[in-house]
């Protein structure tokens, strides 16, 4: 799983990647976002101080989803109005990879896929709103205008300095979960599951004072 | 890695100390000193509002209390009295907020001694009509429609990931399949669905291992599981069962103690041609009857075709003359339309001593009918099967006092409904 290691182009530490296929990861010493080229890494920015945050889960976390087991090797952090949340990239061990995020300890697995029918702009989606995805019926549930963070190691595209993004969460009878994302031109299609804790099987999580 | 710190902020407004134990999830804190609603979501602690009230309340469950409710350890980090007021009804329940790490966050809802485990659901509900209510199917139950109110926050304590403000209103719904409810809450647009457990409060003191008795409960909520739901189906079971062993019990009887029979035989009855009296009384030979005090039956088989006898009857005992007398008719009648009555009869006399019997038969027929064959059979010790009917009657009583409890109790909660059936008698059935 263990891809190159290279030397932070800003610091000279070293670079390791848990992912051979990250595009991006952040130097843990100096804080440089760093992309991958064809040759070595480009530093495209810092990222500020992380906002505390006290989600259970952190990069090396590891755990077993239906029987694959998976590695947290970066996350995305976005700000809202009403607080934060966490998008954590994992790769499982088949090489894909895919998304969790923690909003609140309320954690969804999602991955990325493809709309059969191309998705309407930010404008044009209303609360209530239904798709037939996979045969089955997701209803927007919320909008949310959200703001990029920061970010920490692998991500598999570039992802930084972002500014206000739309983010559409669809929800099923079942515990479907889907989220429209508009940080790109084309708005981009995760689905999933929503998830409880236990069901993740989760490895490697961070402690926390007063608790075992 | 170390252990994420638990933090401590000190209350701008009166300065005094102020403990987090949600860590960076909580947005917003209540001052313990100074009740002042802070902002706990950025370094520099804003004051969100002062506390106006007068009265100050005491959650029954102290704040940092933690408890185990299945399988997982949380700890109670806020809580809110939430009120709704309808102009002419105000009432209020208690809701902490509980916390676990890894979890998250969790409600504990506590009114007039009913309690309810909360938890935020993500899948949606599909609406639906059922027993005559707008219904909700969710998870594979049904939950009818119960209640819908306006809640607003009229107290806060300790902290909450979100930014809370008293006087917040929300308008809620509740929707019951007991011993479940599901609750939604519309807030800006966005309609957010919980899923409640009922709890005892006896549940709640061992799941947080509290000093003392909880407050005892009063009424009867929403949610709250019937006493007699399970029991009602289980009952009724039973008496399946009880039936069953009654059936094998009198099968057994017929089989082992059909009772001896002592004396039997076939006569003749043709009409006196001269008197009323006529030669047709007669004594049977002496038999036994043996073994202790027991009953006698008596049975009489005949040949009747629309027409009745009727016969006297005397069981003397030879030696001390001691005689038990009876009677009994027999009648039957047919026609196109149906028969009525039977050929036979039967009569049994308990408690008779042992000892050598003769019988004393005396059978009256009406003038016109001049002739009759019967058969006499004099069984000692029989089964009594009356008191079989008996015990299948009494065996009914517990399942259906146990359903009339059950229907009681519903008609008892949906009276607190929005969707109470209208009363057109009222009250005149407890």
């Amino acid at each position: 799983m263990s891809g190159p290691a290279a030397n932070c182009p800003s610091c000279g530490a070293p670079v390791k990647f848990l992912w051979s296929s990250a595009v991006q990861t952040t130097c843990e010493f100096c804080h440089s976002i760093l992309v991958r080229t064809d040759v070595d890494l480009k530093k495209v920015g810092e990222v500020a101080d992380l906002p505390a945050d006290a989600s259970p889960i952190q990069i090396g976390t590891e755990g077993v989803y239906q029987n694959k087991s998976f590695v947290v090797v970066g996350r995305i952090i976005y700000e809202y109005e009403l607080g934060a949340w966490n998008e954590w990239h994992l790769i499982f061990n088949d090489g894909s990879s895919g998304w969790l995020s923690d909003a609140q300890l309320e954690y969804d697995l999602s991955w990325a896929s493809k709309p059969p029918t191309p998705l309407p702009t930010g404008d044009f989606l209303h609360q209530g709103q239904t798709f037939q995805w996979n045969s089955k019926t997701f209803q927007v549930t919320s909008r949310t205008h959200a703001h990029y963070k920061g970010v920490q190691g692998e991500l598999p595209f570039e992802y930084w300095d972002k500014s206000d993004v739309l983010f559409a969460d669809l929800r099923t009878t079942s515990a479907d979960f889907a989220t429209i994302d508009y940080s790109e031109n084309t708005p981009l299609l995760f689905i999933g599951r929503a998830v409880e804790f236990e069901d993740l099987h989760l490895k490697n999580l961070r402690e926390f004072e007063g608790w075992t | 890695m170390a252990a994420v710190q638990a933090k401590s902020i000190s209350c701008p407004n009166c300065g005094g100390p102020v403990q987090l134990r949600g860590f960076a999830h909580t947005l917003s804190v209540v001052c313990p000193q100074c009740l002042s609603v802070l902002d706990a979501s950025t370094p520099e602690v804003q004051i969100l509002q002062k506390f106006q009230g007068k009265t100050q309340v005491k959650p029954t469950i102290p704040l940092g209390t933690r408890g185990k409710i299945g399988d997982t350890q949380y700890e109670i980090v806020g809580f809110q009295v939430r009120q709704v007021d309808t102009g002419n009804d105000s009432y209020s329940w208690d809701e902490y907020l509980l916390f676990n790490p890894y979890q998250g966050f969790r409600y504990l809802t506590e009114y007039n001694g009913h309690w309810n485990f909360v938890q935020v659901q993500t899948a949606l509900p599909e609406k639906l009509r059922a027993r005559g209510k707008p219904a909700m199917r969710f998870g594979g139950a049904t939950y009818l429609a119960f209640d819908s109110m306006e809640a607003s926050t009229a107290y806060v304590l300790g902290e909450f990931p979100w930014k809370v403000q008293r006087g917040e209103s929300v308008v809620c719904g509740d929707f019951v399949a007991p011993p479940a409810m599901l609750s939604s809450e519309a807030t800006r647009g966005e309609i957010t669905w919980s899923r409640a457990e009922y709890m005892t409060g006896a549940q709640v003191w061992q799941a947080f291992k509290l000093p003392g008795s909880p407050p005892p409960a009063y009424g009867i909520f929403a949610n709250q599981p019937s006493p007699y739901g399970a029991s009602v189906a289980s009952s009724w079971s039973t008496w399946v069962w009880l039936n069953v062993a009654l059936a094998a019990l009198v099968f057994l009887f017929m089989n082992l103690a059909p009772g001896r029979t002592a004396f039997s035989d076939h006569y003749a009855y043709s009409q006196g041609a001269t008197s009323l009296r006529s030669d047709n009384a007669f004594v049977t030979p002496a038999f036994q009857l043996d073994g202790r005090d027991s009953n006698v039956e008596l049975s009489i088989h005949t040949d009747l075709d629309n027409n009745w006898a009727y016969f006297n009857f005397a069981l003397i005992n030879d030696k001390t003359g001691q005689a038990f007398d009876f009677a009994r008719e027999v009648s039957y009648y047919h026609d196109s339309d149906g028969s009525e009555g039977s050929r036979n009869n039967s009569v049994i006399i308990p408690s008779v001593p042992s000892g050598q019997y003769y019988l004393r038969v005396e059978p009256e027929m009406d003038r016109g009918s001049p002739f009759m064959r019967y058969e006499l059979e004099l069984r000692r010790n029989v089964p009594n099967y009356g008191f079989f009917g008996l015990a299948a009657l009494l065996l009914l009583i517990p399942p259906a006092f146990t359903t009339f409890r059950r229907g009681s109790f519903e008609a008892a909660r949906w009276r607190e409904s929005d969707y109470a059936p209208s009363t057109s008698s009222s009250g005149d059935d407890d």
